[in-house]
């Protein structure tokens, strides 16, 4: 796998799309390529945010921490970005990252991508563009989540709590492939 | 020493020790090196300085130069024999010669031979009174410097908070050269010179006493008008020195605070200030030249003026006959002669004057108020009984300009094996008061007492023994950071060096200089290391009880990382590359049963690694030296060679061509001082332009169209690329395995005197020029796996145990560089280092001024804890940066404005209201 392919890999994530392909390399470049066997963590729930990661080959699990042990949330498989989010802004990481199998992924670290963002204003219009696409995504499934409670909660009482998406910072809509 | 004390007790200010004579009588710890400690005050005229330090000497020149005068003058009348008697056709022969009569040609060589020998001695006095001058000068001049130097360590203090070393380096160094060669001619030039004056002048009285009067005539007006115009010369010339040290301080101070003037951008304020400066001194230099030559114009005039009086009054005295014509001819030329001389003496006395300024500002330079005494500074006890008892400060003070108290009538006492916390506020007090107890500032007023001796009359050698201090912003000398801890162990030459025979007859030569300079005599190579004071028998346990401190002060690991970068020379140690080359095979093995060897890329000599770059697949070494040095491989031509035998030099043209189209495509919109391009690109922003007008010469004419230094700048490219961190696709395998083939040739052809510029990697043989880590490693730490960065340094470490290496390598670390002012070192580990080097001397009190200010909380406590168990049975005073540390401590002091408003254990004082818990509350 070298630079060129990482490079056509993150054009196709929505994230980075709308940037210019000479920055984007320059991401690509500026970020390392790690691998982590299976059941390595690439970083933890409540871990201080630096980086996020495009996952190139293989899968990742996504957990968190509920009283009753980690419960596995989702799974990401190869051309998938994780904790994207988490570098735009100072949030601890909401959930724990590990690889399911051999995982290779290009890590893209939080000092670089905002140094570009800030170096080059058209890379944060884009991303501006897909942060408000996916506000609108997430306000779709908020106002369906809030018929369908209202819904149940008329109908009749004996209804069971609807089954609320979760909201860890690397599943809304991250990526409509998911 | 008698000498010494009669200085100590002139110096003011500090006083006379005398009941410590009798407590800790002195000796010398090698009887074999008399040694001379006294220190001596400056004289105050160089005059007084050159006949204290110089008086036989200067006779000895005077002498040497009177008894050159015969020869000088027979070889000046010889010719005239020569031309008179021998070559002149109507002289008498046989001429007699030391008894033997001689004809024409016999006679004539004998004078010439006379004359050759003549020559040779002249030239013989000339040269060896000039050696003997600049002899003379160098060991006075060495002397002053020595004086100046040891008086700067007797300084206080304050000195150096108020005045720059910047100053202080122009005196000992630059200034003060000149003065060296003045004092050879101090004497000598006037008697000399004077001399022949004087001759001349007489020999004009002779010919005629008007005439001689009229030559002298217009000394007086000379002698009276010219020092006074020269006064003010003089008062320019130490103007212009005062305004020069300006300079240097301004400098430095820009040096230091480089970061504020770009932070405020302040460029042009210090840049006018500048030129002000140089402004000034370029009026007073104007000034100067314009006065000076004005003497010299002046001086030329009056000795014009005089053959103007010959011609009229001898003219005159001519032609009414009362002068021979003959003789006005001979005075004339007589008065010629006086020419010479007259200039000379003149020039003489302006540089005289020069160099009498130059002493005077220098020593007025070194002699600040409050002077520490030589005799206490350089006194060494016969024995030095360890400090106990009780430290008591009474009445303290410290006034800081004369004024303002920042400490202020403290009075406290305390066991000198409690630990006692000192807090307060910044500006409290706090920091000064552990430097009146370190002995490092004296007390405006009251005393301490340790023990029951007072503190200011104990001679340094107890208290720099007895006592340690560590403040906040500690300073490691350059070097390595076992010399900067063994600086505590290192007071004096306890065991002497061994020679040879004729290393014993220089170091005899030396020693015997030094003393002719009034310098130290003591031997730098011999072994000053004082085992004793550390609690060890030999070297070898004290390398033990570094450790031990190193373990305590949470230091080791430090240095243990220290260790895995630094080199070894095998040579001088053969075990321990042996077990190195042990811990190498066992960290494969470990890696191997584990199953990870794809941590660590082993470097094969049949596998091209992936995760080293082309320069270092290609050497396949480590380089010695500068021929191949990664940076500079595309430059040369042996490389260069192997390439064009292996075919590879276009195809990594065209590497660089790729990869320089890259990085100007990636790096073009980013200005120049962009931090990416300093941890990112291969090409600086400088070169960008370059490599931008390569590609396009590229583009229109073909890679053919390059110059020579284009195509080795592209060339220069490729040698950085790593294939497993950079991606490239041009990086592939085929042309990996065409820079294998490369590597091959590389090592088949090179020539016998290049092999002594590399050392190739060997999976059997220790590398000298690769630091530890990389010889036990012998590969590259994988990019691209996570767990690598982390789990390798492990894994290394759990060999390293294994072996029981650690201490080994730990030992090795200590040899570790830490550049000037320790600069190599972060300030938490400076601040731990020097607070090892202050518990190797195993202190009776240690002094910690904030010594732990730049420690995180768990450092900090760490430290904190293994320091009150290292001291357990000894006193331990701690300026504290945050109060709520002083929780662990047998007492506290609590200052506040200078006053000691609080003192007690610490729970006594944690109560409401108190300033002890306004202190904690305010962190």
């Amino acid at each position: 796998m070298s630079l060129q392919q990482e490079f056509e890999l993150l054009r196709r994530v929505p994230f980075f799309c709308e940037i210019e392909p000479a920055k984007l390399k320059l991401l690509a470049f500026m970020s390392e390529r790690v691998g982590y066997d299976a059941g390595k963590t690439l970083f933890r729930q409540r871990d201080r945010a630096d980086a996020a990661y495009l996952i190139i080959e293989g899968e990742a699990e996504i957990l968190v921490e509920t009283p009753s042990g980690p419960v596995t949330i989702a799974t990401l498989g190869a051309h998938e970005i994780v904790g994207e989010m988490a570098i735009l802004c100072d949030v601890p990481r909401t959930a724990t990252v590990r690889a399911k199998s051999r995982l290779v992924a290009l890590r893209i670290g939080k000092d670089p991508f905002l140094r570009m963002v800030r170096e080059f204003p058209n890379m944060a219009v884009s991303i501006m563009r897909e942060l408000a696409h996916r506000l609108e995504l997430t306000n779709n499934q908020l106002l369906t989540a809030l018929t369908e409670l209202r819904r149940l909660t008329e109908d009749d009482a004996e209804a069971k709590p609807p089954q609320a998406s979760p909201v860890a910072d690397k599943r809304p809509a991250v990526t409509p492939a998911a | 020493m008698k000498g010494a004390a009669a200085v100590a007790a002139s110096v003011g200010g500090a006083p006379r020790p005398r009941l410590l004579t009798r407590l800790w009588p002195r000796h010398t710890p090698m009887p074999a090196e008399p040694q001379r400690l006294e220190s001596r005050d400056l004289e105050p005229t160089i005059y007084r300085f050159i006949l204290k330090h110089s008086l036989p000497q200067q006779l000895a020149l005077l002498l040497l130069t009177f008894a050159s005068f015969p020869f000088l003058y027979f070889s000046l009348s010889l010719p005239k024999t020569i031309i008179n008697h021998a070559i002149r056709s109507d002289a008498p022969f046989p001429q007699p010669i030391l008894g033997m009569d001689l004809d024409r040609v016999p006679y004539l060589m004998a004078l010439c031979i006379g004359f050759l020998f003549l020559v040779l001695m002249n030239g013989a006095f000339k040269y060896y009174i000039n050696t003997f001058k600049g002899q003379l000068g160098e060991r006075m001049l060495r002397r002053f410097r020595y004086q100046l130097y040891e008086r700067m360590l007797r300084f206080p203090l304050a000195y150096f908070e108020r005045t720059s070393s910047a100053q202080i380096i122009p005196m000992i160094t630059a200034e003060c050269e000149s003065l060296g060669g003045f004092i050879g001619d101090a004497f000598a030039i006037p008697a000399f010179q004077g001399g022949t004056l004087l001759t001349i002048v007489l020999f004009m009285f002779m010919q005629d006493p008007v005439l001689g009067g009229a030559a002298v005539a217009l000394y007086p007006i000379q002698g009276y008008v010219i020092p006074r115009l020269q006064r003010k010369v003089n008062e320019l010339g130490k103007r212009r020195v005062r305004t020069v040290r300006e300079v240097a301080d301004r400098v430095h101070e820009s040096a230091a605070g480089f970061i504020e003037i770009h932070a405020n951008d302040t460029v042009k304020l210090q840049l006018t200030d500048f030129a002000h400066l140089l402004g000034m001194i370029y009026d007073i230099r104007y000034e100067i030249y314009r006065r000076k030559f004005f003497v010299k114009f002046l001086n030329n005039f009056i000795a014009q003026l005089t053959p103007f009086f010959f011609y009229s009054i001898g003219g005159y005295l001519v032609i009414r006959g009362s002068l021979s014509f003959g003789a006005l001819v001979a005075v004339l030329a007589a008065y010629k002669d006086m020419a010479s001389p007259w200039k000379e003496l003149l020039d003489f006395y302006q540089q005289k004057e020069d160099s009498r300024i130059k002493y005077e500002q220098i020593i007025e330079q070194f002699q600040p108020a409050g002077i520490t005494s030589g005799q206490l500074m350089l006194e060494e006890p016969d024995s030095i009984p360890p400090l106990q008892g009780e430290l008591a400060a009474n009445s303290l003070s410290l006034a800081e300009d004369d004024r303002n108290l920042v400490v202020d009538a403290v009075t406290f006492s305390i066991n000198l094996t409690d630990h006692v916390a000192i807090i307060g506020q910044s500006g409290s007090g706090k920091n000064e008061l552990a430097l009146l107890l370190a002995r490092l500032t004296r007390p405006t007023a009251g005393r301490i007492t340790i023990g029951g001796h007072n503190l200011a009359d104990l001679p340094l050698a107890v208290i720099g023994r007895r006592i340690g201090y560590v403040g906040a912003t500690p300073h490691l000398f350059a070097g390595s950071l076992r010399d900067n801890l063994l600086l505590a162990l290192r007071h004096r030459p306890l065991r002497p060096a061994q020679y040879d025979e004729a290393l014993e007859r220089r170091r005899a030569r030396q020693l015997d200089e030094a003393r002719r300079s009034g310098n130290i005599d003591f031997d730098l190579r011999a072994d000053w290391i004082d085992y004793d004071s550390a609690g060890a028998a030999n070297a070898e346990e004290l390398s033990r009880r570094i450790a031990e401190i190193l373990i305590r002060l949470d230091f080791d690991d430090d240095v243990y990382n220290f260790g895995l970068r630094w080199r070894i020379d095998p040579a001088g140690n053969a075990e321990l590359t042996r077990r190195l080359l042990h811990a190498r095979h066992e960290l494969a093995r470990r890696l191997q049963a584990d199953g990870i060897t794809k941590l660590v890329e082993s470097y094969d000599v049949d596998r091209y690694n992936t995760n080293a770059s082309v320069a270092e697949n290609l050497l396949f070494g480590t380089p010695i030296g500068p021929v191949f040095e990664f940076e500079a491989l595309a430059d040369n031509n042996y490389v260069l060679s192997v390439l064009d035998k292996v075919g590879l030099t276009g195809d990594l043209i065209e590497v660089g061509r790729q990869v320089a189209e890259m990085m100007t495509e990636m790096f073009a919109d980013l200005a120049p001082d962009h931090e990416f391009f300093e941890q990112f690109s291969f090409i600086s922003a400088e070169d960008l332009p370059a490599f931008a007008a390569i590609l396009s010469t590229i583009n229109s004419s073909g890679i053919g169209a390059l110059r020579q230094e284009q195509r080795q700048k592209l060339l220069s490219l490729p040698f950085k690329l790593i294939a497993a961190r950079h991606r490239l696709d041009v990086l592939d395998e085929a042309m990996q395995q065409r820079i294998l083939n490369a590597r091959h040739v590389f090592r088949r052809d090179l020539p016998n005197d290049a092999k002594g510029q590399i050392e190739f990697f060997d999976p059997e043989r220790y590398n000298a020029a690769a630091s530890l880590q990389d010889n036990i490693l012998v590969g590259k730490i994988a990019y691209g796996e996570a767990d690598a960065p982390e789990r390798v340094p492990e894994i290394l470490g759990e060999v390293i145990d294994t072996l029981s290496l650690r201490p080994a390598i730990v030992d090795i670390g200590l040899d570790y560089q830490v550049g000037s002012g320790g600069t190599r070192l972060s300030l938490a580990q400076r601040q731990r280092a020097a607070i090892a080097r202050a518990l190797l001397k195993r202190p009776d009190l240690l002094i910690l001024n904030e010594a732990t200010s730049a420690l995180d909380g768990q450092l900090q406590h760490k430290v904190s804890e293994g320091l009150h168990e290292e001291m357990a049975d000894r006193g331990l005073i701690w300026v504290l940066h945050r109060a709520s540390l002083a929780r662990n401590f047998d007492r506290v002091l609590v200052m506040s404005s200078g006053k000691l408003q609080e003192q007690g254990p610490f729970a006594d004082l944690n109560h409401k209201d108190s300033l002890t818990a306004l202190l904690i509350a305010a962190e």
